[in-house]
């Protein structure tokens, strides 16, 4: 095969007076703007494209479009670029893939020597045992990986995401396609068609006929007077329920990919026809191609695929490609024709020469073979819409049976018609898509309670008396009578499908597993009904008995990061985060929020916390406004403790149990008026509780007057902590007696802060310090915190952060629900059972807690490691003794620069939770250490002299 | 993805509901067996057919409500209750 530029061709995409230079194999090349890579290279004469994926056999253009197998090809740092349908550009550094130590030599090819040794399961079955080879097995299979090579220093792309809502999309741009979308924007919808190529048009852009050129025109011009958004190489990847869709745009002029999201409320399927190769002996080498990569060489691009060919023809397509190559100056060895049982058996001769040896053993010299066998109908967005196509055997292909109402085919996925009755058959699919859409929407408008009023009675759901399109006879052509491949992106032949079959993967789903048929980069759209014809002819049966598999999505590949894509997810931080940020923070994303760790050297602000005062800004903490009559009773059904009698100004502690009696959340709730309360939550249950909250009140206690209000993001929340907090207070309230007395350990007062008014102060505190927890009007929280600092600087104020929160309640004890405890663990195993007041009449997680009153649990205990230089990992196991039988684990643990010791947290089992226990804890590094229980949870201060203070 | 009728806000991806699971009564808890407390919990009729299960329109209207669907075809029956108990299995 010799395939060389020719002379103008009216229909080509090319611009001759725009060359570009790219480089191939190190070597320079050039072609023109409107070129594939693929067109480029076959333009200059070349040959090989890329070696196969398990037997290194050499490759050449098959299809010469996207679905191409074999033109897989590496663009600088872009692995797995598809060279029959990326356009060309200048500069681009192309190399081809999976040959070494070159594309004409590969030393690899061996394999195909042992091809028979390679079949179906090959890698199941021989590199199973002994498993303790694996990883050599697995070092040497991974050199023979196929596909490009991922450079690890590519710098991160951006990729976009949009989010849209058209009435219609239509998927695929043919005649049908674009008829449809016509149609449908004239009748009022809003329309999207999405064509997978780089322009629109279809079969009707490679076809040389003067009808096609015309209509093609005539569409084009109608399209761009048109309102319809036109999207082209793009793809809808995948349909959902309801019609949202996934679209994936490579155009996109910034961002390297971009997923769009459609909520359609009619989907057109419209991808036309893929064509089929053929299976016989020596089908997949260079020289072989499709009828369709024939005429796309011819009239896209000017290519003349070879110099003499032999054409086996089974359908008009295939004519058609004789008329073009013959104008391009191919000559025609001869026309074999399939519709009159002419067939090929496989192909002899060595480089370049493509010898068609035909069914009487005839051998017709050629460097080029062109096969016309059949058509694929790319299903796919009606198997996603739970269709099951049926397979025609006077069509030889699959169609559409029964897809939901608001998904509809036209164009050669729906049957066969001239120009003029796909065109027709496009229209009424539009009109009829509009009509449903306009339905649709209606529905939506009129049951959406806030919408606008919207006109008139919702239309009825129009009837489909589109005229069906016809089904051409075609013979059904999938294997000659040698063994050729099925599947060339994963080197599967007809033969290994036969074995597999044999060995029992009889069933289409199966064999396909098994084998890796229609499993690699050209996903079934070539392979997937030879495969099933291959099964067939095993089993003895027909193709609709054996069936199809089932398409899924993602209809062609996009990148991960189309899907990664640009994240929509808030980041919060609070008011006083640019004080923060000015003040050598360093940061920790937890949940949405960005929070201070710590300013430097948390060690050091324990310290100042301890022995001065210091600021923490606990914003996130969750906090609900609760108003009405019934709070009290909405408190003590929803936490484990009692709740009637709390006086105003009082707060309380409170534990929640979810209904299996698994600790939820925990928290302080104050009484801030008669009937006005406030409930903090954790900073990561925040949303969590609040809609915990509504559930029972919406559905089991509706009759409860109690209203909510989240005012998490509405007050800036500062922790005020140390021995030196009250006198640090002192300088800024007003309006409030901070003495001890007055204001004493667990009550809360309203108070004017730094002149700020209507802030909530409360007396609680989670360090184990004196302290004052102030809740601020958000705006105010910068002004506030810059105040107290300001204030406090001559006693010693300092920032401090999680980190050193998080080191000074863990030597106070204070366990953190989902760190301390996990899923399992019931309200009695926190230490805390006595909250639990079982007298209750009711309380979410009643019964179980009741039950587990009489169990013995794991327990959370504080445990002290006997070398205090040792802080074990957080999950470390607590084990017996030299065995590794679990007992517990570590929950927490941090070196406590208080203490000057290590000191933890750690779940165990009840009969280890006594004061005292000595435990075995496994580290990491496989090291046992001793370690003791503790009495109480609070390894420093357990009487709580200080916060009380 | 799945639109799901709130009966405020319309028809809603499904992402900006949170699922609630199907309907079901909540036994008296100072008189239920162990058995007929976690069949509370943990038992699910999960028919392949209609089923009255509850959403939280969480990122909307912030309703709780229930609804007929039929788990097969992911058809909506109307209407939706708002405020529906979760015991108010059709």
């Amino acid at each position: 095969m010799t395939m060389s530029r020719q002379g103008v061709q009216p229909t080509e995409v090319i611009d001759r007076a725009a060359k570009l230079r790219f480089r191939w194999n190190g070597k320079r090349f050039s072609g023109f703007e409107g070129d594939t890579i693929a067109s480029a290279l076959a333009a200059a004469g070349e040959q090989i494209f890329s070696r196969s994926m398990k037997y290194h056999r050499p490759r050449g253009i098959l299809t010469a479009d996207y679905w191409d197998p074999n033109l897989m090809v590496q663009v600088g740092d872009d692995p797995n670029v598809r060279a029959g349908h990326r356009l060309l550009e200048s500069g681009m550094d192309v190399r081809s893939q999976n040959a070494w130590p070159s594309l004409n030599r590969d030393i690899k090819a061996a394999n195909s020597l042992l091809g028979r040794f390679l079949t179906a399961g090959f890698y199941y079955k021989t590199f199973m045992r002994p498993q303790w080879l694996w990883p050599t097995y697995e070092r040497v299979l991974a050199t023979f990986a196929p596909g490009g090579k991922i450079d690890l220093d590519t710098p991160h792309a951006y990729h976009d995401k949009r989010y849209t809502h058209p009435d219609v999309v239509v998927a695929g741009a043919g005649p049908a396609g674009i008829e449809a979308a016509l149609a449908a924007s004239s009748a009022g919808a809003s329309v999207m068609l999405v064509s997978h190529e780089h322009s629109v048009g279809g079969h009707l852009r490679y076809s040389s006929a003067a009808a096609d050129q015309a209509a093609l025109a005539e569409l084009r011009t109608a399209l761009d007077a048109s309102d319809v958004e036109v999207l082209t190489d793009s793809t809808v990847t995948g349909r959902y329920e309801d019609n949202w869709l996934g679209i994936v745009q490579r155009n996109h002029p910034i961002a390297v990919e971009r997923l769009i999201k459609a909520r359609a409320k009619t989907l057109v399927a419209a991808p036309g026809l893929i064509e089929r190769p053929y299976v016989f002996e020596g089908n997949d080498r260079p020289g072989v191609i499709t009828s369709g990569a024939a005429r796309r060489l011819v009239n896209l691009w000017g290519v003349k695929p070879g110099e003499r060919a032999v054409v086996f023809s089974a359908n008009a397509e295939g004519d058609a490609a004789v008329a073009d190559l013959e104008r391009v100056g191919t000559e025609i060895a001869a026309v074999i024709d399939g519709r009159t049982g002419g067939s090929i058996s496989s192909t002899r001769g060595s480089s370049r020469a493509v010898d068609a040896v035909v069914a009487d053993g005839a051998s017709i010299g050629a460097d080029l073979l062109v096969v016309a066998a059949g058509w694929t109908a790319p299903t796919s967005l009606l198997n996603m819409a739970g269709d099951r196509p049926v397979y025609d055997p006077a069509a030889a292909r699959f169609f559409p049976s029964d897809p939901p109402s608001n998904v509809l085919a036209t164009g050669g996925l729906a049957g066969d018609a001239g120009l003029d009755g796909l065109r027709q058959h496009g229209a009424a699919t539009g009109r009829l898509a509009a009509a449903r859409a306009a339905a649709v929407r209606h529905r939506l408008q009129s049951r959406t309670a806030r919408a606008l009023p919207v006109d008139g009675d919702e239309p009825a759901w129009a009837p489909d008396e589109r005229a069906p399109l016809g089904r051409d006879p075609h013979p059904e052509l999938y294997r000659a009578d040698t063994h050729g491949m099925v599947d060339m992106s994963e080197d599967i032949s007809s033969k290994d499908l036969v074995a597999a079959a044999h060995e029992g993967y009889d069933s289409v789903e199966l064999a396909k597993r098994y084998t890796t048929a229609t499993m690699g980069p050209s996903q079934g759209k070539l392979e997937t009904v030879n495969t099933v014809a291959a099964i067939a002819e095993a089993r003895g049966e027909t193709i609709s008995q054996v069936g199809t598999t089932v398409w899924r999505p993602p209809y062609a590949p996009l990148t991960l990061g189309a899907l990664a894509g640009r994240m929509f997810e808030p980041v919060r931080v609070s008011s006083i985060h640019p004080w923060h940020e000015a003040n050598n923070v360093s940061i920790i994303q937890a949940g949405q929020w960005l929070r201070p760790d710590h300013y430097g050297d948390p060690a050091a602000e324990v310290r100042n916390v301890r022995e001065n005062v210091g600021l923490i800004d606990v914003t996130p903490l969750g906090k609900l406004d609760l108003r009405g009559p019934d709070v009290p009773k909405l408190l003590s059904l929803l936490y484990v403790n009692k709740w009637m009698k709390l006086g105003v100004g009082r707060v309380r502690y409170g534990m929640m149990c979810a209904e299996d009696g698994v600790v939820l959340d925990d928290g302080v709730t104050g009484r801030l008026g008669e009937d006005h309360y406030m409930m903090s939550t954790t900073s990561s249950g925040a949303g969590g509780v609040w809609e915990w909250v509504e559930n029972w009140l919406q559905t089991e206690r509706p009759d409860w007057q109690v209203h909510v209000t989240p005012v998490t993001t509405a007050y800036a929340s500062i922790n005020v902590a140390g021995p030196k907090s009250r006198e640090l207070m002192s300088g800024v309230c007003e309006g409030v007696d901070l003495d001890a007395e007055a204001f004493p350990y667990m009550t809360v007062r309203e108070a004017t802060v730094a002149g700020v008014a209507g802030c909530f102060m409360w007396r609680i505190g989670f360090t184990g310090e004196l302290s004052f927890e102030l809740h601020v009007p958000a705006g105010h929280g910068l002004h506030v915190w810059e105040a107290l600092m300001e204030a406090g600087s001559d006693l010693g104020v300092g920032p401090f952060g999680l980190e050193g929160q998080r080191v000074m309640r863990l030597e106070k004890g204070h366990f953190i629900v989902g760190q301390d405890t996990d899923g399992l663990t019931l309200g009695p195993s926190t230490g805390l059972g006595s909250l639990i007041k079982l007298d209750k009449d009711d309380f979410a997680g009643k019964p179980e807690l009741a039950w587990a009153a009489d169990r013995s649990l794991p327990m959370v205990v504080a445990i002290q490691p006997d070398d205090p230089d040792v802080v074990p990992e957080e999950a470390a196991q607590i084990v017996r003794g030299d065995t590794n039988e679990i007992l517990g684990r570590i929950t927490s643990s941090r070196y406590s620069p208080t203490l000057n010791r290590s000191i933890c947290l750690g779940q165990v089992e009840a009969d280890l939770a006594a004061g005292g226990t000595k435990v075995t804890v496994l580290l990491e590094s496989g090291e046992r250490i001793g370690a003791t229980v503790i009495d109480h949870h609070a390894h420093f201060d357990p009487a709580g002299e200080r916060l009380r203070g | 993805m799945l639109l799901v009728p709130c009966p405020n806000c319309g028809p809603r991806n499904s992402t900006d509901l949170r699922y609630g699971g199907e309907s079901h009564a909540r036994p008296d808890p100072n008189t239920a067996s162990p058995a007929e407390w976690r069949a509370y919990l943990y038992l699910r009729d999960n028919p392949a057919g209609w089923l009255r299960e509850n959403w939280y329109c969480a990122s909307g209207c912030r309703r709780w409500f229930s609804i007929e669907r039929n788990t097969a075809t992911n058809e909506f029956r109307d209407p939706p209750l708002p405020g529906n108990k979760r015991g108010g299995a059709a």
